[in-house]
Parts: structure tokens; C-alpha cells; sequence
């Protein structure tokens, strides 16, 4: 202080600076700290199990269709986390450090079959781990082609329970006329005025856009590996550029549809059937171009002998063709065994019985053939590139 | 480190004393400043291991490129003497089934596909191919650059050779040089990324103007409002200081909700614009998920962190010295602008160094109200987190932030330590 006097005019000195800079820094590192304390008490919850989803109406499914009966029948509880958004993320982080608190976690295909080749997920042995349908058919048999992957025919590192698709719905009242049935509808804008709600990811636009271009369904990813293919999407995508409003969360378009920011919206099938099913809104779907994909479980690796034997144990209760019906009572998404769609047939939504489920599958057959099957492979290879060429053309 | 100042200003009586006395108080002041060293060690052990260490270990990251080396041994040491130029000889194609093969067993060739997928777009589903048809090859070819060139096309030409080669070194500046938009052409020269994926760049100067814009707007409206409180009574100014703190406690998510339910295009600023016939309804004004939402949200948010360092710095300055500029005949402006202005410099070197260096670090308000051209490169350096899990990349961009900062903060400490500031 004396020094600054002697200058007359600036009474700090870079001590002073330097003890503020110090308390910000200590700020940021609490932060850290308490997101550290909190993995602690997962970890520390030993008697239960520590189940990793996706939160809301999705994990309050499993919550009923799995861990209640569970619970019930073997007395386990569950710690739920619902922190899958950043699953691998932190499944990584877990693997790094050594300390695995997860026993189960929610992920989705691409996800997982990274992680289980990079060897962080547990090895699941199709015919053994899981069950077989009731008519006898083994798992590998009676899971639709392609649920369950990681490896091969005999094993791998993830198991599908459901298939979701990420899909348009729109807003009935903004067309009395009819709303838009088609992704062609979708990208006019003369006929279907208003603004359209989009994921903010390159994953479904560029596929929609090439789809909307006149590329065939089955041609969409062999067009979109190519340079050219990928300056085509995203030439189209310019059109809709000024008619787009952008969303991050699941939970966004169907608010997004019901206040009027837009009348057009992507979103994940659930979401819209929930608004309809749930809120009474008056909303409806664009079958043509549904985005599907999978999701599941996986085991982390490296976990403990008990935890591991309660979380096999606990994976081959909920992947069972009865809890998979079951969980379709809560939500519309698909189950991943043949043997459970045989079984829904007038299956109707939990909190209405005059709703029933089966025409809101996305994998029903009558909507199979609209849709699109959304290329793991594919991002996986190419998301990275693409994910910063679409966040680049975002901010131009 | 504040202690030690204020006790060598007290020390100032010892000059009248006698040398014994000197001495015994040097002691006192010595065992004065051990004491307060020791006080502050708590508090340097918790900045080491919850601050340094971790910077480290970013800086670390950033740099380092271990995958390869650790799961493909053999291809590392047969690429050792290639010369870059032809393909490779027989033996590095035998090297690269071997290390394959070992990480089918080991499940690891998902870390190799990863890694070289982060450089070479495509690579993630070249490794795994090559991976499980190789693992299916039950006696060893008589050529494996026949096989493998069999099974993918790729290994016959240079640049997957290339990548494989430059990824043999433990460390690396792939992530620096990925950070500034430039990649490695298929040649392996250096270059900018095609314009259109250009990103980090543009983010960065972003990030920068819209920092500048904000800690300008905080401070245009941060001052007279600390002016105005440090002249209120003492009863008045509490009152306003809570109205000032009162936000600052309240929980950022809580606010920047707030924000939205305000700006949003049905959102009430909109709804008054409409309803009083300023705007017709269908041209709404766009409030929100841009740069004008990510500017007005954070300054708002940020406003108390400039408010507070000029209030305690205005506070401070007595009122005499304005009125003794004004008596010796000093316009009332003159007076503000030559005698309490300059008293204030600190204050404004701190709350502009505080409120930009927050700035440039911020992420969940650019996440939730940027939309499209509001975002700052923290939310790309989580998306490298969160997302595409290149954690190399996210390291560089944070060391680069980290540098940035830090220059700045030096380069203020050596404006404000050694000559008056002024704002003239």
C-alpha cells in the first residue's frame, strides 16, 4: 500500500490482484470439489444398486417396469442417477480413475459399442446372461436383428431394451387444413408456414435433408460418406436455415409446439405421444423419415464379483420379455424383443386405458417401413467431422 | 501477503528506537510472518491440489498422444526407419496385425480407433474392420500387406501410413494445431481447414468481442450506480447493497430462467411489444438463442462483480477532496473527472479484469440463451468433453484459455503496478 501511495493516484497493488485472482480460482475448484463429493455418496451406497438413465418419463418407466418388481422380488434397492447424457463421458472418468460407481447404466448403441471395444463395458454372453423368450427361442433369436451388438453373434457389451424415434410432430391447430405427412412437407415452407424446432446436432437434420432432396431412404448413408453428398445436405439445410429455431433438450419442442415458437418440430416420439397421451395436445406425427434407434444397458467392467453378479442378475430381470411389455405401458418406445411386441397386442397406456400403445411404436410394422434406421457406424466415423462442420455453419 | 504489508507499515515507530529494540521487533515481526505464512497454508495446500495439479494434468492432456505407442508397440518400432515416402515394407504390416491381434484379445483397438478417428475422419471404422477380419485369419499370409490391403483398400495407400507414423510420438501438438482450424493434408503438410469447419477461430474472437462488449456494458452501467451508493447515507446505501447482493446470491440458473421467460418469443418483453402495437404480432423480435440474448443475460449476471469493487474503492474517497477541487475553483466535471476519477482506477482495473476474465471462461449462459451465434468456446470445449470425447482437444482449448487469461492478468498487474493508468 505504501508503494502506491508514493505514486499517488493507484492504491492496489498487484499483491492485491493476485489474493483476487487466488479466491476466484478457489471458487471454481469448490465447484469441482462438491461434483466430487457427490460421486463419493453414489459410491458410498454399497446395498444398492447405482442405475444410470436419462431421467424423467423415460427412467420413471424403468422405474416401474424394472426396479419396482425388483425391489420386490429380491429386496435390492437402486440409487437413480440420471446422468446418462453424459454417460460415457463420465464412464471414462470412473474408468480413469478407478473408481467404478456406476452398476448399470442407460446408453445408447453407438455410445456403448465404442466404450465396450475400447474395453470398458463387461463381456454379456447372449444366450446365457439373458433369458430366453417364453416359447423357448434363445435371446440372440428373439432380440430384433441388430439390438444386440458391441461383438458378435455370441457376445458383446450391450443389450437393447427399447427403440425410440427421433422424429417431426406438429402442431394440429397451426393446420386446419391437414398438416404436413412427409420430410418433403416439412421443408416447404409455402405450403406449411411457420418456424420448424431442430436438434442441435448434425445427427437426423443432414439425413432429413438429403431425404428431403429426393435421396432414397436406403441411399442416405452412402451419400452422406461422400464430400459431395455432405455439401448436398448441407445445401439443403440453407433453405432451412431462417426457419429454424434450435433445441438441446428432449423436453424443448413439445413446449416449443404448444406455446407457437414453431409449428413444426423434430423430437424424440415419447416427448410428442406424452403431450398428446398426458397433456392433451392437440399434436401429431410425421410418420415418413422417423429417425430409429437403439438404446440399452451395459455392465461397466472391472466391477467387484458381488456387484457385478447383482447387476448381471439385475440385466437379465429387466431385459425379460415381460419386463419389456411392461415398460411399454408407461412409454412409447419399442420394445427390443419380437417376443414382447407379440405380446402387446391391446396394451394400453397406464394412465388411460382407452389409449392403446401399439400404434405409437416406432418399430410397429405398420410405421418399419416409413422409417429410417439411424447408422451407428456411421457417426461414429463420421460425427466428430461433421459435428463441427454443422456447428460452423450454425454460426455463419 | 497482505499481513506482511501492513505490518512493516506499523513497524514504522522503530526508528526512534534503540538497536536492542530493533532486533527484538524484527523478531517479533519475523515470528509475525511465519504465523500468517502458516495461516495461509491451508489455503495454498487447497489451491495446489484442487487448482495446480489439475492445470497440470490439463496442460498434460493436451500434449500427450499415449494410445499409440501403448497399444501398438510393433508398429511403432517397424515405422521407425520408414522413409515417408513409398509404402511401408512387408514387416509393418506384419507389426500391425500382430498389435491387432493383441488388442482384439485385450479389447483395446477401440482406443487405437478412436484415437486415429480423432485425426482421420473414417479411421474408427477402418480399425475395427481390419481388427475383426484379421483376428479371423487363422495362419499367418505369406503376405499381410496382401491381406490386409485385401480386406480394406486403405492400407494400400500412404496416409493412414502417414497418421499411424506421426501418432508414433508420445507427445504431440495435434490438438494445438486441430485448436486453430488447421489440420495435416493427406501429403502431411500443415494447412487450414476448409472454411466451412472452420470453428475454434471464430469462437475464440467471439468470445473475445462479446467479453469486451460485456465488460464495457457492465461497467457503463456498473459505475454510476456504485457512484450513486457511495454518496447515499449509510441507511440508504445498505438498503441499495442488498438490492445489488440480492441477485448475486440468487442461483444463476434461477436467473437466466428468469431471462428466458422475459425474452423468449412469447415471453412478456415480446408480449408488451405486441400488445401495445410496437410490433405486429408475427414479427416478433428474435430476444433470446442469439448474441444479443448471451450479451444482455451475462451482463445482468455479471454486473454485481463489477458493482462491488467500485463501490468499496468509491467508498473510500472522501468527499472533501471533490469539494477542495471544486472551492480552488474546478468546474463540478472537471473536479469528477481530474480528482475522483482517477481515485477510482483501481477499482475499474479490478472490476473490468474480473468481469471479462469471467466472461471469457463462461459457459451456461451462452449454453442456455446463445442459440446459434451466442455461444462462447466453453461450450465447445464441453462439447469435447461431453460429447465427441477428444479430451486432447478440450485440454488445448483450455490451456489456450488458460495462457490468455493469464497474459492478461500479468499484463494488467504491470500496467496498474508500475504507472498510473489513465483514462484520458
Amino acid at each position: 500500500m505504501k508503494k502506491d501511495d508514493e505514486n499517488g493516484s493507484v492504491p492496489v497493488s498487484r499483491r492485491d490482484l493476485l489474493a483476487l485472482g487466488a479466491s476466484t480460482a478457489g471458487l471454481v475448484s469448490l465447484s469441482a470439489l462438491g461434483s466430487l463429493v457427490g460421486a463419493r455418496r453414489a459410491m458410498a451406497a454399497g446395498t444398492k444398486m447405482n442405475l444410470t438413465s436419462w431421467g424423467g418419463a423415460y427412467q420413471m418407466s424403468q422405474i416401474e417396469a424394472y426396479e419396482k418388481p425388483y425391489t420386490k422380488k429380491t429386496g435390492i434397492d437402486f440409487n437413480n442417477i440420471e446422468k446418462s447424457g453424459n454417460g460415457p463421458a463420465l464412464l471414462t472418468a470412473q474408468e480413469q480413475s478407478g473408481n467404478i460407481s456406476w452398476d448399470i447404466v442407460d446408453m445408447l448403441q453407438a455410445d456403448a459399442d465404442r466404450l465396450y471395444q475400447q474395453g470398458m463395458l463387461q463381456e454379456i454372453v447372449w444366450n446365457k446372461d439373458l433369458d430366453n423368450a417364453p416359447d423357448g427361442t434363445p435371446a440372440w433369436d428373439d432380440f430384433t436383428r441388430g439390438s444386440l451388438s458391441g461383438g458378435d453373434d455370441k457376445s458383446g457389451g450391450y443389450v437393447s431394451t427399447i427403440s425410440y424415434n427421433t422424429m417431426f410432430g406438429y402442431n394440429k391447430k397451426a393446420f386446419p387444413n391437414g398438416g404436413p405427412q412427409t420430410i418433403k412437407d416439412v421443408y416447404d415452407f409455402e405450403k406449411f408456414p411457420g418456424k420448424r424446432g431442430l436438434e442441435k446436432i448434425p445427427a437426423g437434420n443432414l439425413e432429413w435433408a438429403l431425404y428431403a432432396d429426393g435421396v432414397a431412404k436406403d441411399k442416405i448413408y452412402d451419400v452422406l460418406a461422400t464430400p459431395a453428398g455432405v455439401d448436398q445436405a448441407f445445401k439443403k439445410l440453407d433453405t432451412m436455415k431462417p426457419h429454424a429455431l434450435w433445441w438441446s433438450a428432449g423436453a424443448q419442442p413439445p413446449q416449443m409446439l404448444a406455446q407457437g415458437d414453431v409449428t413444426i418440430a423434430s423430437a424424440y416420439n415419447g416427448r410428442i405421444f406424452n403431450a398428446i397421451a398426458a397433456d392433451g395436445q392437440p399434436f401429431d406425427f410425421v410418420w415418413d423419415g422417423g429417425l430409429y434407434e437403439w438404446d440399452g444397458w451395459v455392465v461397466p467392467a472391472g466391477l467387484p464379483a458381488d456387484r457385478l453378479k447383482t447387476a448381471m442378475d439385475f440385466l437379465r430381470f429387466s431385459t425379460s420379455t415381460k419386463s419389456l411389455v411392461e415398460q411399454a405401458r408407461y412409454i412409447a418406445y419399442s420394445p427390443a424383443r419380437k417376443s414382447s411386441f407379440a405380446q402387446m397386442g391391446n396394451l394400453t397406456y397406464y394412465k388411460n386405458d382407452k389409449i392403446k400403445m401399439m400404434p405409437y411404436m416406432p418399430t410397429s410394422p405398420d410405421h418399419l417401413k416409413d422409417s429410417i434406421a439411424k447408422s451407428a457406424s456411421f457417426w461414429t466415423n463420421y460425427g466428430p467431422q461433421l459435428s463441427q462442420r454443422f456447428a460452423a455453419w450454425l454460426a455463419s | 501477503m497482505c499481513a506482511e504489508v501492513t505490518t512493516s507499515a506499523k513497524g514504522v515507530p522503530a526508528e526512534a528506537g534503540t538497536p536492542g529494540l530493533k532486533a527484538s521487533l524484527r523478531r517479533a515481526e519475523r515470528r509475525k510472518r511465519r504465523g500468517a505464512f502458516l495461516l495461509t497454508l491451508p489455503l495454498l495446500l487447497f489451491i495446489t491440489v484442487m487448482f495446480l495439479i489439475p492445470l497440470c494434468g490439463m496442460i498434460w492432456l493436451s500434449v500427450a498422444n499415449t494410445t499409440v505407442p501403448t497399444y501398438m508397440p510393433k508398429t511403432v518400432a517397424a515405422l521407425s526407419h520408414w522413409n515417408g515416402k513409398d509404402l511401408p515394407s512387408e514387416d509393418a504390416y506384419a507389426a500391425v496385425a500382430a498389435d491387432l491381434g493383441v488388442a482384439f484379445k485385450n479389447h483395446t483397438f477401440g482406443r487405437i480407433a478412436k484415437r486415429l478417428n480423432e485425426e482421420m475422419p473414417g479411421s474408427f471404422g477402418l480399425i475395427n474392420k481390419t481388427t475383426f477380419r484379421s483376428a479371423r485369419v487363422k495362419e499367418a499370409p505369406a503376405s499381410w500387406k496382401a491381406e490386409l490391403e485385401k480386406i480394406d483398400g486403405a492400407w494400400g495407400k500412404r496416409p493412414i501410413w502417414t497418421l499411424l507414423k506421426r501418432e508414433s510420438s508420445p507427445v504431440t501438438a495435434d490438438f494445438y494445431i486441430a485448436a486453430i482450424d488447421m489440420q495435416y493434408s493427406a501429403q502431411g503438410v500443415l494447412e487450414r481447414v476448409p472454411s466451412y469447419e472452420r470453428i475454434y477461430l471464430p469462437l475464440f474472437w467471439r468470445t473475445g468481442w462479446m467479453s469486451i462488449l460485456i465488460t464495457v456494458l457492465t461497467l457503463v452501467l456498473g459505475y454510476p450506480l456504485a457512484y450513486w451508493i457511495s454518496r447515499l447515507p449509510e441507511s440508504k446505501a445498505n438498503l441499495m447493497m442488498i438490492a445489488v447482493l440480492l441477485p448475486f446470491w440468487t442461483s444463476l440458473l434461477v436467473r437466466i430462467t428468469a431471462w428466458i421467460v422475459l425474452l423468449q418469443s412469447h415471453g412478456v418483453v415480446n408480449s408488451i411489444l405486441v400488445g401495445s402495437g410496437a410490433v405486429s404480432d408475427n414479427a416478433r423480435p428474435m430476444l433470446m438463442n442469439n448474441a444479443f440474448g448471451t450479451v444482455v443475460v451475462m451482463t445482468q449476471v455479471l454486473l454485481p462483480f463489477m458493482v462491488l469493487p467500485l463501490y468499496s474503492v468509491m467508498k473510500a474517497i472522501p468527499d472533501s477532496y471533490v469539494r477542495a477541487a471544486v472551492s480552488m475553483g474546478a468546474h463540478p466535471w472537471r473536479a469528477f473527472w481530474r480528482v475522483f476519477a482517477p481515485l477510482t482506477l483501481p477499482g475499474v482495473g479490478a472490476g473490468v479484469l474480473l468481469v471479462f476474465i469471467l466472461s471469457i471462461g463462461y459457459y451456461i449462459t451462452p449454453e442456455l440463451v446463445g442459440g446459434q451465434n451466442g455461444q462462447f468456446i466453453s461450450n465447445r470445449i464441453a462439447y469435447n468433453v461431453q460429447e465427441s470425447l477428444n479430451w486432447g482437444l478440450a485440454a488445448a482449448l483450455g490451456t489456450i484459455l488458460t495462457v490468455v487469461t493469464m497474459i492478461l492478468f500479468v499484463l494488467y498487474g504491470y500496467i496498474s503496478g508500475n504507472k498510473k493508468v489513465s483514462i484520458a
